[in-house]
């Protein structure tokens, strides 16, 4: 908002601090109330009589009128009014959840679309936009959906309905559709995680029981994740939806598909590139290391690699963490074609000036896995390792780093001493060498530089010739 | 002025090289190496300069090595990949020029199908670029396959690309080739992936500005109606631009029916989101509209706007609330704004939310303009001052800072009996950041109530604030004594200001004695030479006797600071002596701006 950068320059507060002296309510409610004075008052909804105590010919009948009962909405910011007619409602959802569950020969055909309805008509809704628009779900409380009262017990409804014996997923599906699964899965984005949970295990039930939604759901859900990676950067339900992902992919049998290898590169991967990625890594790295069979650990690797963090020491450490959970399993013929590019980000890493990302990839030495693979490939690990951790065994200011690189660098010594030997003789000249070929380097560009700046005095010179191969040879030129 | 008689065809690197009398100066190999160096930050810094290696390498090889070569390797990192799609949009001449520009078609064709958006709207952006480059034969023969290859990619990103460029090739094709066109963009509307129909969404305004009418009306219609009713309100939202945008090239007598009952709908959205782009871009949907539709349609929906249930809404419409009001029809504005308008206003001040309170405190001042001086007297002075006390300092300071446009309408001396006193209250608000924005406002109120006004009422204030316990302000307070000299002159500053000043020189509290000399850093060259020297000048000297070091050594940095006010004589008798005793101070402080002072000032 304009208002709040022309006052940022001129006061000095930052928007958050702002946002948060002056938070008052902690709940929200809906979208779907307009503001009180404009909106027609909720009618007033009476009990009806129990259902355990009507006569079994009455109960269908009282059960859809129940149900039509609870569709009736009410406004919980405003926590005067309706008291009754919310009591009364809150009791008949109860009542209801009861029903669905202890009750067998209940879910006849009429009350399908009813459910759905009520259904409907309390979940899906937009969701207002975010109390605090920096929330950080690692520091601020997460506000909390002021109808929950309600809306817990009509998730609870409606799982309990999917539960039941009785269900039938043929009739169901005229109701719970496309457009069904699309509204639930924006639900996802609730800033409320005991929602997100209710949707979570909703979503799994409507998944196992209705196969010609499965692709679809699929689908829709790497929509989601592609948004959030490539558009917004915004969205509540990442870790859980990459739950249900975890679980409906388990479920797929070797090899992989095409579509979850797609998902592999082109969600999963580029997942980690997320800001939020420290609230779901550990779902990620779960899903990364379960998915994922042994050819495709390579491509994961470089993966990781590709979108290695560059300014995250934390981000860095996770990678590191994910990295060797991979490695933890990795065939040593699969090793082998990652080993020199990974290593070099861990010869990186071991250099960190930020002591934990260096003892993170310091740690490396202490999987005894891994050093048998360094042991197995160390003609070429060696080489690649050995400049950072010599330099950093004399340099790195953290005394703790530089003993774990010295019990490294004496692990790599008595791993092939020679090679050690001939890597700490040649260190000097090594270094001498990358130094004349900077200087190399520099001269070349210098000499490129120069080439352009004639070039471009040329052309500034020389209208006449707009094609950029018109420099005169240096003698010729009056310009030069 | 051409100088120019050779034209050579050969290749820059030989002449480069032929100049250098080195035959082997920029062998490709060299310049690609430095393109696949394995440090990434050398990578791209070569990328960087990729239109140097390419001069290089001359037209010829830039077309037949550089190019493929690119083309081949674009697997890199996300910021390398960034940089190459921004070179290659500059690269026409580079390639030999128009007749050649295709050539470029090819990388940049892939890094439109990359992932990251960054590289891919950039890539859009140069493709965009070069289109206009293409004769329109390889417009047709070159480009416009491009666009469609991408249209039809099977992952997404290539046909959200293909979206951006419909409009610029559009223009210049033959008619079957724009009927394909049409026909790829309609496609790309009904995408099943969402992210797709956004960016057509987002295109589709852009692109019914090159069609022909009777396109706008048969297709770009029917696209925008089901684009405004999507199921994904994030598409929704999108159209309602697109809307503004296909308003402007319909007749009038077309509007009502093609495009009105879809914003109309879009204004009563159940997405907040959606209502929040037609409140962001209400003014630009006025002008589209026309007086006729804006009086029967927009003044409804903009009250409900102002009422609506989200406060991001309500905060996007107040800020529309001027805007919107100085483009009625100026027959019915005032009647419009106090019969319909007003009333929703006066709600707004008193809204539960403050960034609603803000955003309409950043435009009411302007309505003073447009009622006119009775009415704003009498309707919205109170909402001014309702502001002005507003429990959020955002709001008050929105307040003050267009005082301006509401003094031009009622003249000084009301304004200042009806908001002064809440201006001098909020002076000394306890909060020191509100104090501080305040002081900041001070050289402009001054500038506009005018300097007896400013003695009477204001000048306490500024010099209240010189002793106030936060440093900030003492700060602020400093800088704003030497803004207003320069808008009231050194005259008055002599006669008013300075004498208090000085007297702090004498404050028991050290603190206060520093202000003394901050002051007299901000006050000497706007108070000029005179003023320095006569009164200035004497205490600072006093002051280097001060007990307190950190009065001593800010009196060497004073004088350092004056030095260029003074003349040489009186640096050379007055200045030097002092400078040099404070140089043999014992606290090591004194002692090292003075030297700092005697050297910059070259007394040594």
């Amino acid at each position: 908002m304009s208002a709040i950068s022309a006052s940022e320059k001129v006061d000095g507060f930052t928007r958050k601090s702002v946002r948060k002296a002056v938070r008052q309510r902690v709940c929200q409610g809906s979208s779907q109330f307009a503001a009180s004075s404009s909106r027609p008052a909720a009618p007033e909804i009476s009990a009806l009589p129990q259902l355990k105590d009507a006569s079994s010919t009455e109960q269908h009948e009282l059960f859809m009128q129940k149900l039509q009962q609870c569709c009736v909405m009410f406004d919980f910011y405003d926590t005067v009014t309706d008291l009754k007619s919310k009591e009364t409602k809150r009791a008949t959802l109860n009542e209801l959840v009861d029903y669905v569950s202890t009750n067998r020969g209940v879910l006849v055909e009429p009350v399908y679309p009813e459910i759905t309805t009520m259904v409907s008509t309390n979940i899906f809704r937009t969701l207002p936009p975010s109390e605090n628009p920096d929330f950080d779900p690692e520091e601020d409380e997460p506000t909390l959906e002021a109808s929950w009262p309600h809306m817990q017990l009509v998730y609870e409804f409606f799982l309990r309905f999917l539960e039941n014996p009785d269900f039938q997923p043929s009739t169901a599906k005229r109701y719970i559709d496309q457009k069904f699964v699309l509204q639930l899965l924006e639900l996802f984005d609730s800033e409320d995680p005991r929602e997100r949970e209710f949707i979570k295990t909703i979503l799994h039930r409507i998944y196992g029981k209705f196969l010609g939604l499965r692709a679809f759901v699929r689908k829709q859900i790497n929509n989601i994740f592609l948004r959030y990676i490539y558009e917004t950067e915004h969205f509540n339900g990442v870790a859980e939806l990459l739950e249900i992902l975890g679980s409906i992919i388990n479920g797929f049998a070797l090899p992989l598909k095409a579509e979850h290898k797609q998902f592999l590169m082109k969600i999963l991967i580029p997942l980690h590139t997320a800001k939020g990625l420290a609230l779901f890594h550990a779902q990620v790295t779960h899903k990364a290391c379960s998915i994922i069979s042994d050819t495709l650990k390579p491509i994961v690797v470089r993966g990781l690699l590709k979108f290695w963090p560059k300014t995250c020491s934390q981000k860095e450490v996770m990678f590191l963490g994910e990295i060797e959970e991979i490695l933890d399993v990795i065939e040593p013929t699969q090793f082998k074609k990652i080993q020199e590019p990974l290593f070099k980000q861990i010869s990186k890493c071991v250099a960190s000036p930020h002591f934990q990302v260096a003892e993170r990839a310091l740690y490396y030495w202490n999987n005894e896995y891994i050093l048998s693979l360094i042991e197995e490939n160390n003609a070429k690990i060696l080489p690649i390792m050995f400049a950072n951790l010599y330099r950093i065994s004399k340099e790195h200011w953290n005394p703790t780093i530089v003993a774990l690189v010295y019990n490294v660098l004496k692990t790599l010594m008595e791993m092939n001493s020679k090679l050690f030997d001939e890597l700490t003789a040649s260190y000097k000249c090594d270094r001498q060498r990358e130094k004349k070929k900077e200087q190399e380097r520099e001269e070349l560009w210098r000499k490129l530089d120069e080439l352009r700046l004639q070039e471009t005095s040329a052309i500034q010179n020389n209208r006449c010739a707009p094609c950029i191969a018109t420099l005169l040879p240096t003698d010729d030129g009056p310009f030069l | 002025s051409c100088s120019c008689t050779v034209v050579s065809k050969q290749p820059l690197a030989s002449k480069m090289a032929g100049a250098d009398s080195d035959d082997s100066l920029y062998p490709i190999a060299v310049l690609i190496d430095e393109l696949r160096n394995e440090d990434v930050q050398l990578r791209l810094n070569s990328i960087k300069k990729l239109s140097t290696i390419a001069l290089a390498l001359g037209v010829e090889r830039t077309r037949t090595e550089l190019l493929p070569f690119l083309t081949d390797t674009i697997y890199d990192e996300d910021e390398v990949l960034l940089a190459l799609a921004e070179q290659l949009g500059n690269f026409t001449m580079l390639v030999g020029g128009p007749e050649y520009v295709h050539c470029l078609l090819p990388p940049l064709e892939s890094l439109a199908t990359v992932e990251e958006t960054v590289v891919r709207d950039k890539a859009v952006e140069s493709l965009r670029k070069i289109s206009h480059e293409h004769s329109p034969v390889d417009l047709e023969v070159h480009f416009e396959p491009l666009v469609k290859r991408l249209a039809s990619g099977d992952w997404f990103t290539s046909r959200t690309s293909a979206c951006g460029l419909f409009s610029v090739c559009y223009p210049r094709v033959s008619s079957t080739v724009k009927a394909e066109i049409r026909q790829h963009f309609r496609t790309l509307c009904s995408d099943d992936t969402p992210m797709v129909r956004r960016a057509a969404a987002s295109k589709l305004g852009e692109f019914a500005k090159v069609l022909e009418l009777e396109y706008v009306k048969s297709d770009i219609i029917s696209l925008f109606t089901a684009l405004a009713s999507d199921e994904q309100d994030s598409v929704r939202l999108l159209a309602v631009e697109a809307g503004v945008s296909i308003a402007t090239l319909l007749p009038q007598e077309d509007l009502e029916a093609l495009v009105m009952p879809t914003l109309r709908q879009a204004a009563e959205d159940k997405s907040w989101r959606v209502r929040y782009m037609v409140a962001d871009k209400f003014s630009d949907l006025q002008k589209a509209v026309g007086p006729e539709i804006t009086k029967n349609d927009l003044v409804p929906a903009f009250q409900n706007l102002l009422k609506d249930c989200e406060a991001e809404v309500r905060a996007a419409a107040a800020n529309k609330v001027k805007e919107f009001c100085e483009n009625l029809p100026e027959d019915s504005r005032e009647t419009i704004i106090m019969t319909h308008i007003l009333p929703c206003v006066k709600e707004l001040v008193s809204d539960t939310n403050q960034h609603v309170k803000s955003a309409l405190a950043s435009v009411i001042m302007g309505l003073s303009t447009i009622l006119g001086k009775d009415n704003t007297i009498e309707h919205l002075l109170p909402l001014f001052l309702a502001q002005l006390k507003d429990e959020c300092p955002e709001v008050r300071l929105n307040i003050i800072s267009n005082l301006d446009c509401v003094n031009e309408v009622i003249g000084i001396r009301q304004l200042s009996q009806s908001l002064l006193p809440a201006i001098v209250e909020l002076a000394e608000d306890a909060k020191w950041r509100v104090r501080l924005a305040i002081i900041e406002y001070m050289p402009l109120l001054a500038g506009q109530l005018g300097v007896e006004f400013f003695d009477e009422k204001l000048n306490s204030l500024c010099m209240a604030w010189l002793v106030d316990h936060v440093y900030a302000i003492r700060e602020a307070a400093t800088c704003n004594l030497m803004k207003l000299v320069e808008k009231f002159g050194a005259e008055w500053a002599q006669n008013t200001i300075v004498p208090k000043v000085l007297g702090m020189a004498n404050d028991p509290n050290y603190l206060h004695r520093m202000t003394t000399l901050f002051c007299i850093n901000a006050l000497s060259e706007v108070c000029g030479q005179e003023i320095t020297t006569k009164h200035m000048l004497p205490v600072v000297f006093k002051m280097s006797n001060d007990q307190v070091a950190n009065v001593r050594f800010n009196v060497a940095k004073s004088l350092q600071k004056i030095g260029p006010v003074l003349d040489s004589n009186c640096l050379q008798t007055e200045v030097k002596p002092v400078l040099e005793k404070l140089a043999s101070d014992q606290d090591m402080d004194v002692k090292y701006f003075a030297q700092e002072a005697i050297s910059v000032l070259s007394l040594a």
